[in-house]
């Protein structure tokens, strides 16, 4: 070892450093023990028991029961359909209206700081708060939805937009797109002002159009903070809870329930904590590959502009 | 060599704190099991309530200064308020940790509570001597396998509220309300005469308030629940008649389409706001329907007992609710006195205008009845026949199943048949388990 070919005071003076470290390190050791290794655990075992009870003291071992329970369930595979879908659309969304923003936000033009400053407002609104502004902006008496659309004439009567189960999926989508493509927005801003000018105008100097110059300049710079942004947000939207609980809770006809909703349903509203265990690593396995699969591609990409 | 100890001492630290973890989980999975304690009877009790029919908090915070200053600050009590939908997670999810000693359950909670730990058995203390002096009827609200659970804070019903002026503004009195016909007929007059585009709301959002309305029309079209096995029946021709009666309401125009998402709070609101002339609602509606901070009725509010199916029967939904003491609490004599102290008859009294006494004689005082006419007025037609939901331990299981079920019916996804088939079907299977 490299430790054993140096002199001794050097040695010393490494070992009070890691030392140092270690407890340093401790802290942050217990902490993440505590807040995610010790549930995570727990959860574990828990979907391997049949716990009906948040206080139960008899708890049959049930081996993987639950999770054939869980996947043999319509109401985990409907739940997980709506997830992806909210997943997919919300994403999409994001992506889409963060890059035009991320441009917007990149162009040289004065105030530039301000309208940056602004753009980050609707990330910055706690998500039940911005549950319920949507909730009243869909309000089917007074919303402010009914009330424009109206004014236009594109509407004859108020309309009670969360009362259809599609409709009410779609709109808390717009919602939660409206909170986080900031957030994208200016991740993607940060990947922008990383390329150097140089390469766009020495394309301009070569003639390359505005269309040639973003798809062969400026798309493939931009993949590594596109892919990031994707892990994030494909993670947080497959998690979506808070704002599906505030705005429309599940309903109506479990149109909105989405796999988070739903675990938190079984486990706590029906006290079935050993499905609801169960309900919840899957999902966490579905994450983990979906973050396998970004981080891959993550990789890739940056390979190839490296 | 000290590399090598610190590594070592890194190590077993961590092996030893994952060890303890596992050690913590490996004695039970739960990790509940831990009894609650009597206490000395002084002390800070926590006590769980929610936010809308019933007492308000303001009625909650003077009765909680008023027991303070009665016990000489011996016992005190924080108070916490949730939504109704939030108030039973919020008492299962609390309970390991025993956060709550005193907590506000429903009448549909007791069986699961009480099979599942959570709530403790009042023993000896409720109903006690005062049997005789209380409503037959209240008594059993927290009862399950001959014990009692908690102390019911008043009988409670969906009566039915209107607004004065635009019946009136069609002809109609309060005589034409006697019935679900009558009711129809005269919103669908209301409806043609402009006063009010969907004179009735309703509180069909996702959630128990479905099911309470459901109740009271299938009791109106003369249906029930469960047969005598205990099995679902409601896909039977009574059953199927008030849903069908429900979804030809929204089909005519007279029922406010958005009512699918509205809870009790919603429809208070069109009510208070003269949007809509007729809802369902909680006796204690009546209190801020007349109060004109909130309401722009104040003067035109009036209320009945439910209106009569075709056959005549009008049975009220059996809604009350009761105090409970956590089996996990550790001051649980305290938390007896408060209790205790929140449904005496004095206490009861005082509150009328939120939710009607338990107490036989309170019926009996014009000083009382007189803070509150209108609700007193038809509280003995209202309280006469009640209709019960099922009182099984996985009641919330059941009961979405058939709420989702009523959604399909009513938002047009599937015909009321077909929707109640299927609930009978998947709500029967939990109930086999």
């Amino acid at each position: 070892m490299a430790v054993s070919t140096a002199s001794a005071p050097r040695r010393k003076r490494r070992d009070s450093e890691r030392r140092l470290a270690f407890w340093l390190l401790l802290p942050a050791v217990l902490a993440v023990f505590g807040v995610i290794l010790y549930p995570l655990a727990r959860t574990l075992l828990i979907s391997l028991f049949e716990v009906k009870s948040a206080v139960a003291v008899d708890t049959p071992f049930v081996g993987l029961g639950n999770y054939v329970e869980a996947l043999s369930a319509s109401g985990f595979w409907g739940a997980l359909g709506r997830t992806l879908y909210f997943t997919l659309v919300s994403t999409s969304i994001e992506l889409v209206f963060g890059l035009g923003i991320a441009f917007l936000l990149n162009a040289k033009i004065r105030g530039r700081w301000l309208l940056r400053a602004l753009v980050v407002l609707p990330w910055a609104v706690p998500t039940i708060v911005n549950a319920a502004m949507w909730k009243g902006i869909y309000n089917a008496q007074y919303g402010a939805l009914n009330g424009v659309l109206s004014h236009l004439g594109l509407i004859d009567s108020y309309q009670a937009w969360l009362s259809d189960p599609m409709t009410a999926l779609n709109l808390v989508i717009i919602a939660d797109a409206w909170k986080t493509t900031p957030l994208v927005a200016i991740f993607l801003l940060a990947g922008l002002t990383a390329i150097p000018s140089e390469l766009t105008e020495a394309a301009k100097v070569d003639r390359a159009g505005a269309f040639q110059r973003f798809f062969s300049i400026t798309l493939p710079l931009l993949l590594p903070s596109i892919a990031l942004v994707l892990v994030l947000r494909t993670v947080e939207a497959v998690k979506v809870f808070d704002i599906i609980y505030a705005m429309t809770r599940g309903g109506p006809a479990n149109g909105t329930q989405t796999i988070s909703y739903y675990t938190y349903v079984t486990a706590f509203s029906e006290q079935n904590y050993g499905l609801g265990s169960a309900i919840s690593f899957i999902v966490l396995l579905i994450i983990l590959v979906l973050t396998t699969v970004y981080l891959r591609m993550l990789r890739r990409s940056e390979m190839s502009t490296l | 060599m000290e590399g090598k100890n610190l590594r070592r001492v890194q190590r077993s630290l961590i092996a030893g704190v994952a060890a303890a973890g596992l050690m913590l989980t490996g004695c039970s999975v739960t990790g509940g099991g831990g009894g609650g304690e009597a206490g000395d009877g002084t002390g800070e009790i926590n006590a769980l309530f929610m936010k809308q029919a019933g007492y308000s908090e303001d009625d909650y915070a003077q009765i909680i200064a008023d027991f303070e200053e009665e016990n000489g600050g011996d016992i005190t009590v924080n108070p916490t308020f949730v939504s109704y939908e939030a108030l039973h997670d919020k008492i299962v999810t609390s309970a390991p940790a025993g956060t709550y000693d005193v907590v506000l359950i429903d009448v549909i909670w007791p069986a699961e509570f009480a099979s599942k730990g959570i709530v403790a058995d009042l023993g000896d203390k409720f109903p006690g001597a005062s049997k005789d002096e209380l409503l037959s009827g209240v008594i059993p609200t927290a009862e399950y396998q001959d014990k009692f659970y908690g102390v019911p804070n008043g009988p409670s019903t969906k009566l039915f509220f209107y607004n004065e002026d635009m019946i009136s503004e069609v002809g109609a009195t309060a005589e034409d309300l006697d019935t679900w016909d009558g009711v129809l007929a005269t919103a669908k007059e209301i409806k043609e005469a402009g006063i009010s585009e969907y004179p009735i709301a309703w509180s069909w959002a996702q959630a128990e308030a479905l099911i309470c309305d459901y109740a009271q029309l299938l009791g109106a079209f003369d249906g029930e629940f469960t047969n005598d096995d205990g099995e679902l029946v409601i896909n039977n021709e009574q059953g199927v008649a008030a849903l069908e009666w429900m979804k030809q309401t929204i089909d005519d125009g007279l029922t406010n389409p958005a009512s699918t998402t509205f809870l009790e709070d919603d429809v208070s609101k069109a009510l208070a706001q003269g949007e809509t002339a007729f809802g369902l609602n909680w006796d204690s509606t009546m209190r801020d329907l007349q109060d004109p901070e909130i309401s722009t009725i104040a003067d035109a509010a009036g209320v009945l007992a439910t209106p009569k199916g075709p056959n005549g029967a009008r049975p009220g939904v059996n809604g009350a609710m009761a105090y409970s003491i956590t089996a996990t609490s550790v001051n649980q004599d305290a938390a007896w006195q408060f209790i205790d102290y929140m449904t005496s008859e004095e206490t009861q009294e005082k509150y009328v205008q939120s939710s009607q006494p338990s107490w036989k004689a309170s019926y009996e005082k014009p000083e009382v009845i007189d803070v509150n006419p209108e609700v007193f007025a038809v509280s003995e037609e209202a309280y006469a026949d009640s209709i019960l939901r099922p009182a099984v331990p996985n009641y919330s299981t059941v009961s979405q199943i058939i709420q989702v079920e009523l959604q399909n019916a009513l938002l047009g996804k599937k015909t009321p048949q077909e929707a109640l088939d299927d609930a009978v079907e998947a709500a029967n299977a939990e109930l086999e388990d």
